[in-house]
């Protein structure tokens, strides 16, 4: 019973952190049409960022620094922003599949270097030794994962009403606008190219804040982490849950990530034994499958886009008709 | 006010090899209807994307009011007075008519990243304001009852209506308008040209690209006409019909279809 109720904690923790790196994506994707395919880099900005920041001082190893965690929480997600703003300013000129392939070697390059640079990640074997906040007081127990859910819960939260509140203003309205025709945008006096940029840091951001939570989670983060397969499932969260929509991105990613864990789960239990081995690439080919069935039956995905019409706000009654406007 | 809203001098633009406008130095007066004619290929649209800033001039000037405006980006020249539409209408296809039409204003206080958590309320009086002005200008270009479909779904006529409506919110003196009535129904084509009309006794200055001649004649005064790239003639649009020079120019250009 017990059992049931820490994996519950623990799956319920991971896939809240998964949704806020979805919720990173859709303000990119969903709302602004930028093509990330590197979600895994900022997600490891954010990871190697607040571990390096908070551990305690190692031999031969950066940091040490004794900063509080919600300080290196803090700043593993400004070095995904910057991050994400040197990529943006080098890339985001260009549209679509060439972006989608520029990102995607960034974070191929990103975990190369988080494998090789000894001295600032523990390279392959990871960063090790960052002690989870308030651990000696709550102590290591149950009663610290719940105390980790509620904490990651609130963050989602606060993220969630962030963005909602945020697509619901005349920036989101731009967003939107630059996603469905630039061209258009600009003959209307907007500079897309400075909220393409401003969009995707705040997007990456919110990436290495889940990133950060997801490292807190394990105490750990490794290049392991960070693969490519990655980025796919944060994709396959979206597109399932729906782009365009922050609901319908949390329920992708609860869904998804359990689609995921069971399945491993139900093949490592009932698969014959040969096929074992292949459990990783099994998982790979459904959740490709699950993408591509998705795009081809419900593109929209479950929760789809709303439209912003005119009873959203405060009703104003409209003028008669050819009356000037002024 | 002076007389001259708007100046080219020299205005020219290559394709590689190919000149696709050559040398083009006309000006627009002030609170007229310029009707924009000429055979196709002749470098309409491609004048119109120099002047919006789309396109950056190989060669020659644009004046607006008589600063030099050449080179601005397209986002420059709406700030600076100058709204256009589209040859083939450029909805925001997956946004309500609303909200294309709420897009257009300049300055606003939402426009940026925090704007939204740190001015709040000023920001929700301007988005009343702005949501009153959208739906009022919808309702003057009849298109008020479409305000929450997706642009997209919009007829093709509608969306020329909208492409107008989403100009007037910026509220610019100048107005460029792309074949506004080709492809439209009769009814709205009528509309249309009720309430440029209607503009332009407010003010308005409007530059319309134009095929259909009997548009051009009951409605456009003065006409600049070009062909393959330069002007062939300027005047009024009945003196254009009996222009030896762009009945050749018409005639050229179908033969070499
Ligand atoms: N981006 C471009 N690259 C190469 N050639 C172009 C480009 N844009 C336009 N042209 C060429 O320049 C010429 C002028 O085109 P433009 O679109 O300005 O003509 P137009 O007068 O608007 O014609 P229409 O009445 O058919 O709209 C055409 O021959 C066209 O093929
Ligand atoms: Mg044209």
């Amino acid at each position: 019973m017990i059992g049931v109720l820490s994996y519950l904690v623990f799956f319920s923790t991971v896939a809240a952190i998964l949704s806020i790196a979805v919720l990173g994506l859709n303000l990119q994707w969903g709302n602004t049409g930028l093509f990330n395919g590197g979600v895994a880099a900022f997600f490891g900005a954010g990871a190697y960022g607040t571990l390096i920041l908070a551990r305690p001082a190692q031999e031969a190893q950066f940091g040490g620094f004794d900063i509080p965690y919600l300080v290196a929480l803090a700043g593993g997600m400004a070095v995904a922003a910057a991050l994400a703003w040197v990529v943006g300013r080098l890339t985001l000129r260009l549209r679509h599949d060439y972006l989608a392939i520029a990102t995607f070697g960034v974070a191929v390059a990103f975990e190369n270097v988080m494998r090789t640079t000894e001295w600032l990640s523990g390279g392959a074997r990871g960063v090790r030794g960052f002690q989870r906040p308030l651990q000696d007081v709550i102590g290591a127990g149950l009663t610290y994962n719940l105390a980790l859910l509620a904490f990651v819960l609130v963050l989602l939260a606060l993220t969630y009403l962030f963005l909602e509140r945020l697509v619901a203003s005349p920036f989101g309205r731009l967003l939107r606008a630059i996603r469905e025709d630039e061209t258009a945008a600009r003959s209307l006096g907007k500079s897309p190219a400075r909220i393409r940029l401003t969009a995707f840091v705040a997007g990456s951001a919110i990436m290495g804040l889940a990133g950060g939570l997801y490292a807190t989670t394990y105490a750990f983060i490794s290049p392991q982490d960070i693969l490519p397969i990655l980025t796919f499932q944060i994709w396959a969260m979206l597109i399932v849950g729906g782009a365009g929509n922050n609901r319908g991105a949390i329920l992708g990613a609860f869904t998804i990530w359990a689609a995921w864990t069971s399945s491993g789960w139900l093949l490592s239990r009932f698969a014959p034994s040969e096929a074992q081995l292949y459990t990783g690439t099994i998982q790979y080919i459904l959740i490709g499958l699950v993408i591509v069935g998705m795009l081809l039956w419900r593109p929209q995905g479950l929760f789809p886009e709303k439209l912003v019409v005119s009873q959203s706000g405060r009703t104003n009654k409209p003028t008669k008709a050819g009356s000037v406007p002024s | 006010m002076a007389e001259t809203v708007l100046e080219t001098r020299g205005l020219t633009r290559d394709f590689g090899p190919f000149r696709a406008v050559d040398g083009v130095s006309l000006s627009v007066r002030r609170g007229t209807i310029t009707g924009l004619i000429g055979p196709n290929g002749a470098g309409k649209s491609t004048l119109f994307n120099m002047l919006t800033g789309e396109l950056r001039p190989s060669a020659g000037s644009v004046h607006l009011n008589g600063r030099d405006v050449t080179g601005l980006s397209p986002d420059a020249m709406f700030a600076a007075g100058m709204g256009r539409s589209f040859q083939i209408p450029r909805p925001f296809a997956r946004m309500s008519v609303l909200e294309n039409v709420m897009l257009a204003p300049l300055a606003q206080i939402g426009e940026s990243l925090l704007g939204p958590f740190l001015s709040r309320k000023a920001m929700r009086a301007q988005e009343d304001a702005i949501r009153a002005k959208a739906l009022s200008v919808l309702e003057f270009v009849t298109l008020g009852h479409l305000a929450d479909h997706p642009a997209g779904k919009i007829s093709g006529g509608q969306m020329k209506l909208l492409e107008l409506a989403r100009v007037l919110m910026g509220d610019p003196e100048l107005i460029l308008l792309d074949e506004p009535a080709a492809g439209v129904n009769p009814t709205l084509t009528g509309i249309l040209i009720e309430r440029i009309e209607e503009l332009n006794r407010q003010g308005k200055t409007f530059v319309i690209i134009e095929h259909d001649m009997d548009f051009v004649m009951a409605h456009c005064d003065p006409v600049i006409a070009l062909a393959e790239g330069r002007v062939v003639f300027e005047g009024t649009a009945a003196e254009s019909q009996s222009n030896p020079i762009l009945l050749d120019a018409y005639l050229g250009a179908m033969s070499d279809d």
